[in-house]
């Protein structure tokens, strides 16, 4: 578990430097992600010893994000003030946007399969 | 006494973590009932109580650090199921960057164009435009576009959470039934919400997500200050 997660905040340094760096709109922790995807290609056997914490983190995710999620109520005031809009907006675009790539990717799934 | 014991380190931690197994465990006895979603009920939950307490965001923030520190490695480990599907992926390289592409113009469009005909002030648009990135490079393209950093977190929240909430009602009608495709879907309309969200599904479907996820980010983050920029001359 202890090496395991040290392997994990080793990648995440890793990214974060880069990100430093070159200095790239990115976060850090994302590209210490692709780091891993490479590494564990290299090398299968990493993927197999860190699988038990990453599980443990992955599914607990939502957990992880309410701290910055809760940051909500900081901006009650704009909220209230224009409330329809945003609403409308933020769940009518949230739906068209899932329907879109859905079936998007479900067609183009469809033509590649028949070629 | 709140005033003192909103201090106390750990409270809020201990509250958090109370609010989200207490969260869970409805969502499971409710049949993972979309409306019990864990992060609607745990954001109305505590900060509701934030509220209540007077305890500022702030406070807060620095009482429940160490959550937010793991968000780091966590985001790391959604390598090891990527790196398990890899083999799907190379199968479904094209459809997929021309899925996010499609879904990353649409949610910029719908949401900006929504917001416009309903009258919303320069800045809501601003912050409207980039809601389906994650955080983080949302916060990105604040610093490019001068939109206030605050409310991109309530937009890019909100889209978070109605996309998870909607994610199983709306694939369901549209009969999607692969959890490659409904990772995807998820994860470019609600980054990381709906990340966690298409995990509570399969693995298969959380990698997926997490994928479309960073590709989201990137396609947003390229896309918007290009957008803002030509609305800007114009």
């Amino acid at each position: 578990m202890i090496a395991a997660c040290t392997w994990l905040l080793m990648f995440q340094l890793a990214g974060e430097i880069i990100v430093r760096g070159l200095t790239l709109p990115a976060p850090g922790p994302a590209v210490g992600m692709i780091l891993l995807v490479a590494a564990c290609t290299w090398r299968p056997s990493l993927a197999q010893d860190l699988r038990v914490a990453a599980g443990a983190l992955t599914r607990h995710l939502m957990l992880l994000v309410l701290p910055a999620t809760t940051g909500l109520i900081t901006q009650l005031d704009r909220l209230t003030a224009e409330w329809l809009p945003i609403l409308v907006a933020v769940i009518t675009g949230s739906a068209l946007t899932m329907t879109v790539t859905a079936l998007t990717l479900r067609q183009s799934l469809a033509n590649c399969r028949k070629r | 006494m709140w005033a003192r014991l909103s201090g106390v380190p750990l409270l809020w931690l201990i509250v958090t973590l109370l609010a989200y197994q207490a969260a869970r465990a409805v969502y499971r006895r409710s049949n993972l009932n979309p409306c019990a979603n864990p992060v609607l009920l745990c954001v109305t939950f505590v900060g509701g109580l934030l509220l209540l307490t007077g305890t500022s965001h702030e406070t807060y923030f620095d009482n429940v650090r160490l959550l937010h520190v793991l968000l780091g490695p966590a985001t790391v480990a959604l390598a090891i199921p990527l790196h398990d599907q890899l083999g799907r992926l190379k199968t479904m390289l094209f459809p997929l960057l021309l899925a996010v592409l499609c879904g990353s113009i649409t949610a910029i469009a719908s949401a900006v164009s929504i917001g416009w005909a309903l009258g919303a002030s320069p800045e809501v648009l601003l912050a409207l435009a980039p809601k389906s990135a994650t955080m983080a490079i949302a916060i990105g393209i604040a610093d490019t576009t001068g939109a206030p950093v605050a409310l991109f977190a309530l937009t890019v929240t909100m889209t978070g959470i109605s996309g998870a909430v909607m994610a199983r009602g709306l694939l369901g009608l549209l009969r999607i039934d692969d959890p490659a495709v409904r990772g995807v879907a998820i994860g470019t309309t609600a980054h990381a919400i709906g990340t966690a969200q298409a995990f509570q599904e399969n693995d298969t479907a959380g990698a997926f997500a997490a994928l479309a996820m960073g590709l989201t980010g990137i396609l947003t983050a390229l896309l918007v200050p290009t957008l803002a920029a030509a609305v800007g001359r114009t």
